[in-house]
């Protein structure tokens, strides 16, 4: 659509512009101010320059953590993508079924996040959760004790709860294919293959891009859920970022160094965000 | 193979459906049968959890805590977005594509960095442990939210329903609310449901903003369980009755909800 050059329209944008620079710039401030400062207490602060920011970036748990962060979001990815693309390929396309469907799968999404850890918390329980028992019937599991089977956990509470997300952005983009693409399909004898390459697949693109986009942005903040699930544990196998940041900021107060990592997460989610976004607005302006 | 088609999403169902049928049979036990032994419905049946959270003003408010401070949050991001929306659709002025893309980077702000400052913001303004307090910081995420979703929207309806309007002689505010809005009032349904159902799942912030006064309900959960030792009942009947508001609002935007869920670009 073309529009119209009308500069009086940032006075439409202005109560959110309030709102949000509200929320956003002072607390951000506040970041920046508290990661070049170091205070003793009684708010006596001293300035320090970047010397929290070489600190967090030459750390070797600010690494683990990073590390332990990006295996997690690129194994979800990995999963929950492909996952989420067949079963809305499954899904029926009409009828009373579709409602059935959309409405339970929609369901775990609108769970608080820490019940959906305290529901996987009691679930995965070894002696009295139903996973836990029937997992030990086959093997030994004990998400509390290892890593492994933490990490296992972790990933499956994830896939339960946002594969969802990617099979509802799937399914509305299979919807807006017009049934003469499938008819003319049949019609040049293409192969269930054929179909999906050539014509499901690329109308799927655009809401694809949202769904990496959003679950690579959600699982890189994700908090609460691994923190009511394992709380990092055991040990640190499972401290993502945000719960070595809470740990760091809250936990021992060490204001300085917690909010130079604050500034350098931010700007990782930021700069991976962007390239998301240009490629995506990109993928728009072909069509 | 086509006809066994319909296994793959009723096994994902089925796999999401058992950890809350989990939830729910534990909330159905005792105490005492939970930590037991390993039981596949109860045996004991039980509504005392239920009734204990229905009539102790600790729990019960927890949820009237949480549904004032999401009603208030959704009413005030739905509110701004709208004229907002409208101008990114409608169009282009100084700057435009970099503000659309700074408030989408509020959406990508990880809320483990903006606690403590959140804290500090509002207890100097007074606002600490008040439900406005959480409704406006939610308007973090969810006001970009609502922009870009009803931007969506918006951007389907032709131009010429504006221009024909004015040529019709209707003010601008006559317009969009008489006219325009009941266009895209399903874009509105559905930016009001991602509001809320971001604001309802949301903790962290809710929690770190108040104390007593306007605890949410997720945070009273945490709490009573560290508290009075392990009650897994009880937990999971709070679990379960957290459930019941996302299930209500999901079935009246049943119809939206994929089309939502592509933020109205299909």
């Amino acid at each position: 659509m073309d529009k119209t050059w009308n500069n009086r329209a940032w006075f439409m944008v202005l109560p959110v512009l309030a709102l949000v620079a509200f929320n956003a710039i002072i607390p951000l401030m506040t970041v920046v101010n508290y990661s070049v400062q170091e205070t003793f207490g009684d708010n006596v602060f001293f300035f320090e320059g970047v010397i929290w920011f070489q600190q967090v970036l030459n750390s070797d748990r600010f690494h683990a953590a990073l590390g332990r962060q990006l295996t997690f979001t690129f194994t979800i990815l990995a999963i929950e993508i492909p996952l989420g693309v067949a079963i809305a390929l499954a899904m029926p396309r009409r009828g009373f079924w579709v409602s059935v469907c959309l409405v339970l799968m929609a369901l775990p999404l609108l769970i608080p996040w820490n019940v959906v850890g305290a529901i996987w918390n009691i679930f995965s329980l070894p002696d009295i959760g139903l996973l836990g028992r029937v997992l030990n019937s086959f093997t030994h599991y004990n998400y509390t004790r290892e890593p492994g089977d933490a990490w296992f956990t972790l990933i499956l509470m994830d896939v339960w709860h946002w594969t969802s997300l990617v099979v509802l952005l799937a399914y509305a983009g299979l919807q807006s294919i017009p049934d003469a693409f499938y008819q003319a399909a049949k019609i040049d004898g293409a192969s269930p293959w054929a179909v999906f390459r050539y014509i499901q697949l690329p109308k799927m693109k655009r809401v694809l891009i949202i769904a990496v986009l959003l679950r690579f942005m959600d699982s890189f903040m994700i908090y609460t859920e691994p923190a009511v699930l394992t709380g990092g544990g055991p040990g640190n196998a499972t401290t993502l970022l945000s719960i070595d940041l809470v740990k760091i900021a809250l936990g021992q107060f060490d204001l300085g160094p917690a909010a130079a990592m604050s500034i350098i997460y931010f700007l990782i989610v930021l700069l991976l965000s962007w390239i998301f976004y240009t490629v995506m607005m990109r993928g728009e302006g072909q069509q | 193979m086509r006809r066994l088609g319909w296994l793959i999403p009723a096994l994902y169902i089925l796999f999401l459906m058992v950890p809350i049928y989990w939830l729910l049979n534990m909330s159905f036990k005792t105490t005492n049968e939970i930590l037991g032994g390993f039981t596949l419905w109860p045996r004991n049946f039980t509504l005392a959890s239920y009734r204990e959270i229905l009539t102790n003003p600790v729990w019960y408010n927890g949820y009237i805590n949480s549904i004032i401070y999401v009603t208030v949050n959704t009413l005030i991001s739905v509110a701004a977005a709208l004229p907002a929306a409208y101008a990114f659709s409608r169009y282009r002025f100084l700057g435009d594509k970099h503000l659309f893309f700074w408030l989408l980077t509020n959406r990508m702000a990880p809320p483990a960095v903006f606690a403590l400052p959140f804290f500090q913001l509002y207890s100097a303004i007074g606002l600490f442990d008040t439900h406005i307090a959480v409704a406006l910081a939610h308007c973090l995420f969810n006001i970009p939210l609502a922009v870009w979703i009803l931007e969506g929207f918006m951007s389907g309806v032709p131009k010429e329903v504006d221009e024909t309007a004015y040529i019709d002689g209707y003010s601008f505010p006559r317009f969009f609310v008489k006219i325009f809005m009941p266009l895209i009032a399903s874009g509105i349904g559905v930016a009001a449901f991602f509001c809320f159902m971001f604001s309802w799942v949301e903790l962290l912030l809710a929690k770190t903003l108040t104390s007593v006064e306007a605890k949410p309900i997720a945070a009273i959960m945490t709490r009573t369980a560290s508290a009075s030792g392990y009650e897994l009942g009880l937990l999971a009947a709070a679990g379960a009755l957290t459930i019941v508001p996302g299930a209500v609002v999901i079935y009246f935007v049943r119809n939206y909800i994929a089309k939502g869920f592509a933020l109205g670009r299909v």
